[in-house]
């Protein structure tokens, strides 16, 4: 009797003929992720072996690509070998007098003697022999023993649910803009989701922003690489560029000419990474500057495609996502970064591209990319290491 | 780079006798002084040593010293203390009191007790007139900050005595004295019978001893209740194994300072009148710390620069190597305005541009300059921030 891990995926399993990468690419992330554990790539699964650590299974509710898991029991494909596990699942459990419970078999190997509804009907009468106090119900059990009958057996009472989506690194790269808000984080968290590796850019402004503010992106990236993997930060400095601003820009402007200049940082950042569109956490209408005027003038510093993957939530959606992350409880610390330094008391709240493009017209622009490009760091935040 | 601490008020580095101390008192005295054996002995006779330099330093007997893990638990464990300890107390405490003073304060008046908050001046120092109007029959405890964290003045604690004694003299009861003389220890030469204080808080890192222990001058006789439970220690008012190596550092700061004192204060208050003078060339600053000296600690200087950001500057004076603070580091994670800077008067414009330069025992006359050029280096610099 071994104690594995089953994993389940179940939107890859159906992306035809790139489903074998898919799955090879959930399995390598699995075992990055997890070093000590054994990944075999099953027909329709993956199994852990050597997974008894409490936090494989907590690692698996953050890998995306898993729909769920199981921390389940390995026996001979035998009915007194799955009674054996059987019993002792539902001895962990230590059911008292009353508890409902079924078993529910899937049988692939064929070639077991006994059809599925058998082996339902005879293991269930075996574990009420054991646990008299146990009653059986078919509809919403309070127990389910579920058996999965293949060369081997795989006995298990737990399904937890995985975070779905697909498998990080199967969707491509884009390049974050990563503030040390709610915000950011849980856009990176979206597009990581649908598969893609990240690669966030700070902006980092001393004396107009902290080396704290700066401490608090490195917390926010590692807690977000549990949910993307291993994420290179980049850190650019940014004073530079405000002060030109502030001195060169009407104060109106000030907040679409930043935008556009991190916007074009960032695609110089997307062209040494590989990366094939940018990231930010707008959403519309919040502050004055996520118009849909000045989401088009910010947006026209690119070429590259802009993913705002926040931008039909509210903000109680957003919070309440970045809870779950775990980003939330950094983001709120009081540190002030660039984005609320250098606030316009009077933004212009619908500029038009041209104006955008009129308010540069005193600024270096170029070379004011080109220094933030030369001044910038990479920082590999280490995920909390755990065999 | 150079580098040039300016934040002492803050913390100030451990002077090397003091690190002497704490590790002799952990590689010698491992035992606990309250244990019976030899080991026990040799680490009460240690704390009791120490607890001696610290009553000397002060003017107070050796049983009137209280060790706690520092100012703060002081602060609580006196106005909590005296509270508790009175029937329908009234507790009278100066608005620009540390928050571990402030926060209790609050605490006790939520719970019903009659809290009054006595006004301060421009210049900072405590109203007098207004404290004589707020007392009572039944006030209890009375708190003033010796040395106020942030500006640095100087405030009249023993003429507050005064008129406690006028208020024994009319009602027959005398409300206790607390004053909170984190920042005056070694600083400023004072002695707990002089000031007529029943109740003084200190803490050892303020004056290079280790951070994590302080004290309570608790006057004999005074009565308070224990905010900590669970043993007799230090005359049972504050329970626990002491912090015996940290208490062995901090009467190796007393003791450097009660030697070096008189040295070192004519010292500072040369160097902080240097740094005065030379930040003054510059214009443009407000001062929130008064020019007398008299009225002053020597080594704190609180300075507004209208417009500007204080933790902007803090920042970009890290750049040039000096490190100074925007008020009590306490408070500098927060974005809110100095708390005693508006208790000041001052605008919430004023209270959000300063910043607060403390200086130490190895200060010296070219970090000043340095300082006042790296001053004057981020004022052209930021001079673009400041909005018409």
């Amino acid at each position: 009797m071994e104690r594995v891990v089953l994993v389940r995926y179940g939107e890859i399993g159906l992306k035809g003929a790139n489903r074998p990468a898919f799955v090879a690419q959930l399995a390598r992330n699995l075992q990055a992720a997890l070093p000590c554990v054994r990944v075999e790539n099953r027909f329709d699964h993956l199994l852990l072996r050597d997974a008894q650590q409490p936090w494989v299974l907590e690692r698996l509710a953050r890998t995306f690509g898993v729909v769920s898991s199981s921390p389940a029991l390995e026996v001979a494909a035998e009915l007194d070998a799955i009674e054996q596990a059987a019993r002792a699942l539902v001895a962990e459990l230590a059911p008292q007098p009353g508890t409902t419970f079924r078993v529910e078999t899937h049988r692939r190997d064929k070639s077991f003697p006994l059809t599925s509804p058998e082996v339902d009907r005879e293991l269930g009468r075996r574990l009420q022999t054991h646990f008299p106090g146990l009653v059986a119900r078919m509809k919403d059990p309070q127990v389910c023993v579920w058996v999965d009958i293949r060369q081997r057996a795989y006995v298990y009472t737990q399904v937890r649910p995985g975070p779905g989506g697909l498998p990080v690194g199967t969707g491509g790269r884009a390049v974050a803009l990563l503030s040390g808000g709610i915000d950011s984080p849980v856009a990176i968290w979206m597009v990581a989701k649908r598969g893609v590796e990240v690669t966030p850019v700070h902006f980092h402004a001393p004396p107009f922003t902290s080396e704290r503010a700066k401490e608090k992106v490195v917390r926010l990236v590692e807690v977000l690489s549990q949910w993307c993997g291993p994420m290179e930060l980049w850190v650019v400095p940014f004073a530079h560029v405000q002060r030109a601003i502030r001195q060169q820009v009407e104060e109106p402007l000030w907040t679409v000419a930043m935008r556009r200049i991190m916007m074009r940082v960032a695609e110089r950042v997307a062209e040494r990474v590989g990366a094939a569109a940018l990231v930010t956490g707008e959403s519309l209408g919040q502050v004055a500057s996520q118009t849909l005027e000045a989401l088009a003038a910010i947006e026209a510093a690119t070429r590259l495609p802009v993913l705002r993957p926040l931008v039909g939530m509210d903000k109680l959606e957003i919070t309440a996502l970045a809870q779950r992350i775990g980003t939330y409880e950094i983001s709120v610390l009081p540190y002030e970064d660039c984005c609320t330094l250098f606030v316009p008391r009077r933004p212009r709240t619908r500029p038009t591209l041209e104006e955008a493009e009129r308010a540069e017209v005193g600024l270096a622009v170029d070379s004011l990319v080109q220094e933030a490009l030369a001044g910038a760091e990479t920082v590999f935040p280490a995920a909390p290491a755990r065999a | 780079m150079r580098r040039v601490y300016l934040d002492h008020s803050a913390t100030s580095p451990p002077l090397p006798e003091v690190v002497e101390a704490v590790r002799d008192a952990l590689e010698r005295f491992p035992g606990n002084p309250a244990s019976l054996h030899g080991l026990g002995v040799e680490a009460e006779g240690l704390l009791e040593r120490s607890r001696e330099a610290v009553a000397l330093s002060l003017g107070a007997e050796p049983s009137e010293v209280v060790f706690t893990s520092g100012g703060t638990e002081a602060n609580n464990l006196a106005v909590f203390g005296a509270a508790w300890a009175r029937q329908d107390p009234h507790v009278v405490v100066s608005a620009f009191e540390h928050s571990s003073v402030l926060e209790p304060a609050r605490r006790l008046k939520e719970s019903g007790v009659a809290v009054d908050f006595c006004p301060v001046d421009g210049e900072g120092f405590v109203r007098l007139d207004a404290l004589e109007d707020l007392l009572r029959p039944n006030t209890a405890l009375v708190s003033v900050v010796l040395v106020n964290n942030e500006v640095g003045t100087l405030q009249p604690v023993a003429e507050v005595a005064r008129l406690l004694d006028r208020a024994q003299a009319r009602w027959g009861r005398r409300p206790l004295l607390h004053t909170d003389a984190v920042q005056a220890l070694g600083h400023v030469l004072f002695r707990v019978r002089d000031l007529g204080a029943d109740l003084v808080t200190v803490s050892a890192h303020k004056l290079g001893g280790p951070k994590g222990v302080g004290a309570l001058f608790v006057r004999r006789g005074v009565r308070l209740r224990p905010l900590v439970l669970g043993g007799d220690q230090e005359r049972g008012l504050r329970a626990g194994t002491p912090n015996l190596p940290g208490i062995a550092g901090f009467a190796a700061a007393v003791r450097f300072w009660d030697r070096e004192g008189d040295h070192l204060r004519d010292r500072l208050r040369q160097l902080s009148g240097r740094l005065r003078a030379g930040l003054q060339a510059l214009g443009g600053l407000r001062w929130n710390t008064p020019s007398d000296v008299d009225r002053t600690a020597p080594h704190i200087l609180n300075v507004s620069v209208p417009g500007l950001r204080g933790e902007v500057l803090v920042h970009r004076l890290e750049q040039e190597g000096v490190y100074a603070s925007t008020g009590s580091a306490c408070h500098s994670r927060r974005a809110h305005p100095s708390h005693v800077l508006l208790a000041m008067g001052r605008s919430k414009a004023e209270a959000v541009s300063a910043v607060r330069l403390s200086l130490g025992p190895e200060t010296t006359e070219d970090d000043v300059d340095h300082a006042v050029a790296a001053f004057r280096a981020a004022l052209e610099d930021l001079r673009f921030l400041v909005r018409s």
